[in-house]
């Protein structure tokens, strides 16, 4: 079969570096990290945070750079296809199931997600949030808004209107995000992260400037001022502890390899699918580093200076030593700090504009590897595959908003997609690049055209140091969170599986998706090999 | 704010935006970084196919 549509690529060099921070950055960055930090000992924390960086972060997306654009120079951007081209096996491809799976079935909760910072800026433009002085009125919009307490409560908004309802702003983050794929990689994906990085950066910088000229804003509690909240976060060690304990503190070491891993989106099979749109030739050591290192602005230098000094000085240590969770954090705690806040409805827009901004940016990265592979591998047009697609995540995302009681579908999904089913992809790519394409052609990939020098340590440290590191991070995410269980009030996930319908349902629908996707997958196969033998160079 | 508060925050808030600051301008300062990656060569048109 012959393709006489141009192949989609990236304008700009600069482009694709801000397509890979913008699916990078996220709510982690703002939400996540700062909560840690504080909560671990600024300094200790950053000692493993910086080592999770350099031995896990970093090489793993070496790693998915260089097999993206070994699998485009081949005629390949989708993980199915190039996980066939790097592993000569029958399964290899099937492999691709999960590298489906995870971006979209995550993309299900996290346009949701995406739809509350919408909302809640939106709010703020229209000066419709403020509930006063009382914590509680901030958290009973939130969990009515969301639909804590009941299945389906979210999709009623008494006395609220549009601006009250959950799924309007849902509705309009589909079709945003679907627009701006349909438009394509350079016209669309692109196009929005040129605007959106620099603008996100912008709203970020001028929060902070508000927040770092606080002061003491209650004369009547001088130690919550702004330079107390900062050594809140930053002090090396906590009252009772030394700097050497907290570092011996193999949790807080967990805790960093795993916001590094996920707030650097590795792992997810996005990479692959942006880095095989670039030229045979041009670097890609230099942009990795770039992304990430954009990724680590966002979050050490803007996130690690606004959330938790902020949170701190209008509420004080309590909420910052018990924090509610990243939800309750962003979606309670800061409202209620920025009504309290000079010029609070101007930094709660830009705050929740910049969240969206940096959630639109990451859910398009969600997509892009589906219509990669749809295009690809079955000869979809663009329309039909986003159409497909469109389906899909339409019924995923509004078992999401049907299923809200406790978050339960939210949560499911997060759970098992977005960190089992995460780290289990991320393990079988980093083994790939270090095992099956060997470490030593992954390097020469990875240094073709490379502006950077990438010392050869890092070839020992993707093919041992990187693997085993990550097995010991998803040994002990499993033992915690499975196997042996942590805190009283967690469920016992694969208990919920039998016994909790709405998690069978969740996960069933799942499968189901799988299955699809396995379909899918094995029909591009033949598709391939039908090309293969008919010796075309790209494939469908 | 401990005088080690201050030299954790000022090495981690610094490293990284030195570190952003260096990448962007390898990458900015390299003619081309901003010219076309792929052209009109990708179309595949079917002149280009083996006969």
């Amino acid at each position: 079969m012959q393709d006489f549509r141009p192949k989609d690529s990236w304008t700009s060099r600069i482009g694709v570096i801000l397509a890979v921070t913008g699916s990078a950055v996220g709510l982690g960055n703002f939400l996540r990290f700062p909560g840690l930090a504080a909560k671990y000992g600024g300094g200790a924390f950053m000692v493993a945070y910086l080592c999770a960086f350099l031995l896990l972060g970093l090489p793993i997306a070496f790693a998915e750079w260089s097999m993206g654009r070994y699998g485009g120079r081949h005629g390949f951007n989708s993980s199915p296809g190039i996980y066939r081209l790097v592993w000569r096996n029958r399964v290899a491809p099937y492999f691709g199931i999960l590298a489906m799976i995870v971006p979209v079935c995550i993309y299900m909760y996290y346009v949701y997600i995406e739809a509350w910072c919408l909302a809640y800026s939106a709010r703020y433009l229209f000066g419709a949030m403020d509930f006063g002085p009382d914590p509680a009125g901030y958290e009973r919009f939130f969990t009515h808004f969301v639909g804590i307490h009941a299945h389906g409560e979210s999709l009623s908004t008494p006395g609220e209107g549009l601006l009250g309802s959950a799924v309007f702003f849902l509705i309009l983050c589909f079709v945003l995000n679907f627009t701006l794929i349909y438009r394509g990689l350079s016209k669309g994906i692109e196009w929005f992260c040129r605007w959106a990085m620099p603008a996100l950066v912008v709203c970020a910088v001028l929060v902070l400037i508000r927040v770092l000229t606080l002061g003491t804003p209650d004369p009547a509690k001088p130690d919550q001022n702004i330079l107390n909240g900062l050594g809140y976060m930053w002090n090396p060690v906590k009252p009772g502890t030394t700097f050497w304990q907290e570092l011996a503190n193999a949790e807080m070491w967990m805790a960093a390899a795993g916001q590094i891993f996920f707030s650097l989106s590795v792992g997810f099979g996005i990479i692959i699918t942006y880095a095989s749109y670039v030229k045979k030739d041009d670097d890609i050591a230099l942009s990795s580093l770039t992304a990430c290192a954009g990724n680590e602005f966002c979050e050490v230098a803007l996130g690690g200076l606004i959330t938790v000094p902020a949170a701190f000085v209008f509420l004080g240590p309590q909420v910052v030593q018990n924090p509610p969770g990243t939800f309750g954090l962003g979606f309670m705690a800061l409202p209620h700090v920025f009504s309290q806040m000079p010029l609070g409805n101007a930094v709660g827009f830009l705050f929740f504009f910049l969240l969206f901004l940096a959630a639109v940016t990451s859910s398009l990265s969600m997509l892009q590897p589906a219509v990669a592979f749809l295009e690809e591998g079955l000869g979809l047009n663009r329309k039909a595959s986003v159409a497909l697609l469109g389906f899909i995540t339409a019924l995923g995302s509004t078992g999401v908003v049907f299923f809200s009681k406790d978050l339960i579908a939210l949560d499911t999904l997060d759970f098992w997609i977005g960190t089992f089913c995460l780290y289990a992809l991320a393990a079988f790519q980093t083994v790939l690049f270090g095992w099956v394409l060997g470490a030593k052609t992954g390097m020469a990939e990875l240094r073709r055209g490379a502006e950077i020098h990438i010392p050869e340590l890092f070839r020992y440290v993707i093919q041992y140091v990187t693997p085993v590191y990550l097995f010991i991070v998803f040994g002990f995410w499993l033992r915690q969170n499975i196997f042996v269980g942590t805190a009283d009030d967690q469920p016992n996930r694969l208990r919920q599986l039998v016994t909790d319908p709405v998690v069978a349902a969740v996960m069933i629908f799942v499968a189901a998706v799988a299955v699809l996707f396995g379909m899918f997958i094995a029909q591009a196969v033949r598709n391939w090999r039908r090309a293969e033998a008919a010796g075309e160079e790209v494939a469908i | 704010m401990t005088p080690g508060g201050w030299i954790v925050m000022s090495l981690s808030v610094g490293g990284a935006t030195v570190l952003l600051a260096w990448c962007l301008f390898k990458v900015l300062s390299k003619p081309g970084s901003e010219q076309h990656l792929h052209g009109q060569v990708d179309i595949h048109t079917p002149d280009m196919d083996a006969p």
